[in-house]
């Protein structure tokens, strides 16, 4: 930290970096204890014998930790099933999004095809609450087959996340700048070459940005799952109601399934955390 | 190598402004021409639309005598250079060189033989390997450029090249792009809204207004005889000064008068073109060097008249002194040698030189021929 040196009577500075921050460590700490105690919770839980769930006073750490609400979650309750079903249908989705996004994006940004208009109905889709499509969607589907299959849930999936992989890809090919792909034109690419070559390795940041969210989206989606799904393609979302039943609740599975629901999740936060900051930031690309 | 020929350009943009109204133009092999005019004139549009990237509305543009309406940008077989340059972030320098010539599926030993010649040629055989984001701006205009001598086009098109560089490093490039031209003597069609930068650089001037040709010609002759108001004061740093007057007959020999009192005679040897416009309200336009200090002893020329003024603002530069006083009310801007004045409220004597002048119809704006 530089200080500095003003004339005159000397000004009454605070020492930095001497005192301890009380009132921000205190800050992070109830931000942190709000976010870590719930998984704490889940994490001990599922590794807990089922009489320690409720135990007055609570079980910090089980004496003998157990792994059975783990393999009864993921085979009793057909959690792995769902596991596969959930990885298939996110991938799957979000490679459609970003594709068919990225590609859209670029024809809005770089054609303003459909004038104004257009641009801004992409995005009003996600002003519909799910509620109001998913009739509709649940009867067209039975309609023409598409009901508890793979496939159905990759389309909904895919419309679902569309706008959003849209309005993030069209923001960022909108602050990318045009004569680049001017350049790749003159020096000898076609429009698609000028946009393989040029605009989508630049896009890639933002790609990975939007790609991420649209994973996610699909990956903790739950409505139209429970609608759209029964036996065969359901999700593993849809998989937790089976844990709530007469006989109560079973919170040691659940809590195992829900450590095993988050995996994906974190392991692709690690992998593409460099892209992410860049593409959320809408990375300035300068020459 | 190619010749140039526009005819009846029109270009429209949606939201209707029509930045280009109809452009008539010929440009000869290997002709360095430079577009200038004031932001908006269109002369970038103009560019653009002779490489491609923009449709034109109407008329028709030939390279090398064949009408390229219809081609894409990359089969009109021209190279451009961008303000912002416009290198590829994402790939090293020899890559953005070669970027051209792989588009073109030439074989990869060839396309490493000729980006090297090029780097060479620029003196960028260093950066090679760089990414453009580690190199200065000087660097990253000379490696845009290379890219476009690269692939040897018919012509080359620069759209303000030099904008973004600072001053010295401006005319650096300036005098290397002339170098470029004279070495390889490609026809360049070059943008700029910078007089000098069109003055020094051009074969032949360009320009524009308003979507129009104003006047084209080689650089001094478009200094020395502008046909409109607008280019005399385009051209020429500093401006030209205008100045409210009118033209009348005392003794037999026309002069200027100005409301205020004072008068300067006509050159005789040129008063004869400007006969009609006696009793005739004119713009004076007198450029800062054709107003000079008499020199003692040397004979005055007949075109010169004096006159006193009251010095009000004095700018040394070194080299040169610019100097203002008030005439007929508008200040007028004099280049004069250092130390000639010193202090503002010197009243000195000056001559105008009446061979120099031009008179511009006020009306009209065009300057009165003679």
């Amino acid at each position: 930290m530089t200080a500095t040196v003003s004339a005159g009577p000397a000004p009454r500075r605070r020492r930095r970096g001497r005192r301890l921050p009380i009132g921000r460590i205190l800050l992070l700490g109830i931000y942190l204890m709000f976010i870590l105690a719930p998984l704490y919770w889940v994490l001990i839980t599922s590794i807990k014998p089922s009489d320690d769930y409720l135990a007055v006073p609570p079980v910090w750490f089980p004496d003998a930790p157990t792994i059975v609400h783990y393999t009864a979650a993921l085979f009793a309750y057909r959690g792995l099933q769902g596991l596969i079903n959930s990885l298939i249908i996110s991938i799957s989705a979000t490679a459609l999004s970003c594709l068919i996004g990225t590609l859209m994006a670029y024809s809005l940004a770089r054609f303003r095809t459909g004038g104004m208009h257009l641009s801004f109905w992409v995005l009003s889709q996600r002003f519909l609450p799910p509620i109001a499509i998913i009739l509709p969607l649940f009867l067209n589907y039975r309609l023409v087959g598409l009901q508890d299959t793979h496939v159905g849930m990759i389309l909904a999936y895919t419309m679902f996340t569309l706008p959003v992989t849209v309005w993030m890809m069209y923001a960022y090919f909108r602050q990318m700048p045009r004569s680049l792909e001017d350049a790749a034109l003159v020096d000898g690419c076609t429009r698609w070459q000028a946009l393989w070559t040029v605009a989508i390795p630049l896009a890639v940041p933002g790609i990975v940005a939007a790609a991420i969210f649209t994973f996610i989206a699909c990956w903790t989606e739950f409505f139209f799952a429970l609608v759209l799904t029964s036996r065969d393609a359901f999700t593993l979302p849809t998989v937790f109601r089976a844990f709530l039943s007469f006989q109560g609740a079973q919170y040691g599975e659940a809590s195992a399934l829900a450590i095993v629901s988050l995996g994906p999740s974190i392991i692709l936060g690690v992998l593409v955390q460099k892209h992410l900051v860049r593409g959320l930031t809408l990375g300035a690309i300068r020459g | 190598m190619a010749d140039v020929k526009i005819t009846g350009l029109h270009k429209r943009y949606s939201g209707g402004v029509h930045a280009v109204r109809g452009v008539d133009l010929a440009i000869p092999d290997g002709q360095f021409t430079v577009l200038v005019g004031p932001s908006g004139c269109g002369k970038s549009t103009l560019l653009r639309t002779i490489a491609g990237l923009e449709e034109a509305d109407e008329g028709t543009i030939e390279i090398g005598g064949e009408v390229v309406n219809d081609y894409r940008p990359r089969d009109r077989d021209v190279a451009m250079v961008f303000q912002d340059y416009a290198l590829y972030p994402h790939m090293v320098v020899a890559k953005n060189i070669g970027f051209g010539l792989r588009a073109r599926k030439l074989p990869p030993e060839q396309i490493k033989a000729r980006v090297a010649e090029a780097a060479e040629m620029l003196g960028i055989t260093g950066l090679l390997d760089r990414y453009p984001r580690q190199l200065s701006g000087g660097q990253r205009q000379r490696v845009a450029i290379g890219r476009a001598i690269v692939r040897d086009p018919k012509l080359f098109l620069f759209d303000e090249p030099l904008s973004n560089l600072d001053a010295q490093l401006r005319d650096e490039m300036r005098t290397e792009i002339k170098r470029l031209h004279q070495e390889i003597g490609t026809t360049m069609i070059y943008v700029t809204h910078d007089q000098i930068e069109a003055m020094t650089l051009a074969d032949r001037i360009v320009l524009m207004r308003d979507g129009v040709i104003e006047q084209q010609g080689a650089p001094l002759e478009l200094f020395e005889r502008p046909a409109t108001r607008f280019v005399a004061g385009f051209l020429g740093s500093p401006q030209m000064n205008f100045v409210e007057s009118r033209i009348e007959r005392a003794d037999g020999r026309l002069a200027l008068v100005f409301d205020e009192g004072r008068s300067l005679p006509l050159d005789p040897a040129r008063a004869s073109a400007f006969e009609p416009w006696a009793g005739r309200p004119v713009t004076l336009g007198v450029r800062p060097e054709h107003i000079s200090r008499p020199a003692d002893g040397t004979a005055r020329k007949p075109s010169d008249q004096p006159i006193d003024v009251l010095i009000d603002l004095v700018q040394p530069t070194g080299t040169r002194t610019y100097a203002e006083f008030k005439l007929n009310g508008t200040e007028v801007t004099v280049e004069l040698p250092s130390h000639t004045v010193e202090k503002p409220g010197t009243t000195i004597e000056l001559v105008v030189d009446m061979s120099r002048v031009i008179l511009i119809d006020p009306e009209t704006r065009d300057v009165i021929p003679g």
